[in-house]
């Protein structure tokens, strides 16, 4: 049976090509864990290296126009990028 | 106008800045041995509990309730002042009574801040565990619903008895993070930040964070418990110059962004601008301009800026 791996990267900004900030890793096999704080040094310096290195994007987050009264307000990690890859 | 008790362990204006753009302050072992170990005795802590070759989770669970049974911790309601929240001569009541401490507290919530809540902390060591959910650490989150204050924060002191260690998974916390408004274990798929710390330190250290700020638990693979004793707190006052006397003026001698004799060395300017490694090109300015609204707050300096951040979107002319 195939099974999925994920990679979640979050980035500096909307283009691959920028800095990884932020990852999780999430394996099929179940004798693997990826779990909060596993890792202090990131996977890539940069989002493109996952796609170089066979992983497959397919999914990542829009550009959101900023609401009115709220521009300033900073929260979740805005530039979140979903990879896999079918093992 | 009245005149304030001196209190020679009130935080320095750098300390304040660092709160303002961090979001916690470390106090290295300032709580001394003797209190470490009274606190120990008093929530029923024994060395030896642990070589027991128990490794049924059982035990753990027992273990925990025997703790919180017996130990002298009291139940406090929510919204007590501190000051009456803990007896004399207990082990809590000498450190929140630390200078040091004391002096930190009254800088940030000032001199009579209620009690929200305070709780132990308890970690055993992973092998004891059987379920695999339980050798999983923590995930990211603040501690608060979302939280929509502006410019009132609530501290939350983390007392930690014991040295903890590298192998101890002690609380991993994002600095910075504390402007950031989100609900709780929503961000609990960030698994790693870049830049995120573990508190590694040595017994009798208390860290002060924002109530805001990101965190979660680590897994102790180490062989001994681990505890923090947790204690939050909320102001009942303007938090404006709590910490001193001084009245704040900015020079209007603002340097531009791109200055050629660069920012002064550990001036408050530099501290309220220096960058965190997981910022966003884009938020992460935010992050430096709610900074600066925050410290304008604090000092009470309409005026202050840094690199002409605010002002410069502050002349709409409508």
């Amino acid at each position: 049976m195939k099974k999925q791996d994920i990679l979640i990267l979050y980035l500096s900004n909307s283009s691959l090509e920028s800095n990884v900030i932020g990852w999780a890793r999430h394996y099929g096999d179940k004798k693997k864990i990826g779990m909060p704080g596993d890792n202090d040094s990131p996977p890539y310096e940069k989002g493109i290296e996952a796609i170089h290195d066979g992983w497959r994007l397919f999914q990542s987050s829009q550009l959101e126009q900023h609401p009115k009264g709220d521009e300033y307000r900073t929260g979740y990690l805005k530039y979140e990028f979903f990879f896999e890859k079918i093992k | 106008m009245k005149k304030r008790k001196k209190n020679n362990f009130l935080l320095s204006d750098n300390q304040m800045a660092e709160f303002v753009s961090k979001g916690y302050l470390i106090f290295e072992n300032i709580i001394d041995n003797k209190t470490n170990k009274k606190f120990l005795s008093e929530i029923g802590h024994t060395s030896t509990s642990l070589n027991k070759k128990n490794t049924d989770q059982a035990w753990l669970a027992e273990h925990y309730n025997e703790i919180m049974k017996t130990s002298k911790i009291p139940l406090v309601k929510a919204g007590t002042p501190l000051k009456k929240a803990y007896k004399k001569n207990s082990a809590l009541n000498d450190v929140i009574n630390n200078p040091v401490l004391s002096g930190a507290i009254k800088s940030l919530v000032g001199d009579r801040p209620k009690l929200d809540h305070h709780f132990l902390h308890i970690t055993f060591p992973s092998k004891y565990y059987h379920d695999a959910n339980q050798k999983i650490s923590q995930g990211n989150h603040n501690d608060c619903v979302i939280d929509p204050r502006e410019k009132t924060f609530d501290i939350q002191l983390f007392y930690f008895p014991t040295a903890v260690e590298k192998n101890m998974g002690g609380t991993r916390y994002i600095p910075g993070s504390h402007f950031r408004m989100v609900n709780e274990f929503a961000i609990a798929r960030y698994h790693n930040i870049r830049g995120q710390k573990h508190v590694v330190c040595p017994a009798g250290t208390i860290i002060i964070f924002h109530h805001n700020i990101w965190h979660g638990a680590g897994i102790n693979n180490s062989k001994k418990i681990r505890y923090g004793f947790k204690i939050r707190l909320m102001p009942t006052q303007k938090q404006v110059k709590l910490w001193t006397n001084k009245t704040y003026k900015n020079n209007h001698d603002e340097e531009a962004l791109y200055w050629n004799r660069g920012i002064e060395k550990n001036s408050i300017k530099e501290i309220l601008q220096k960058t965190e490694p997981w910022f966003e090109a884009d938020s992460g300015r935010l992050d430096i301009l709610n900074r600066i609204r925050l410290w304008r707050h604090i000092t009470n300096d309409k005026n202050f800026d840094a690199a002409y951040w605010l002002t410069r979107i502050e002349n709409d002319y409508n």
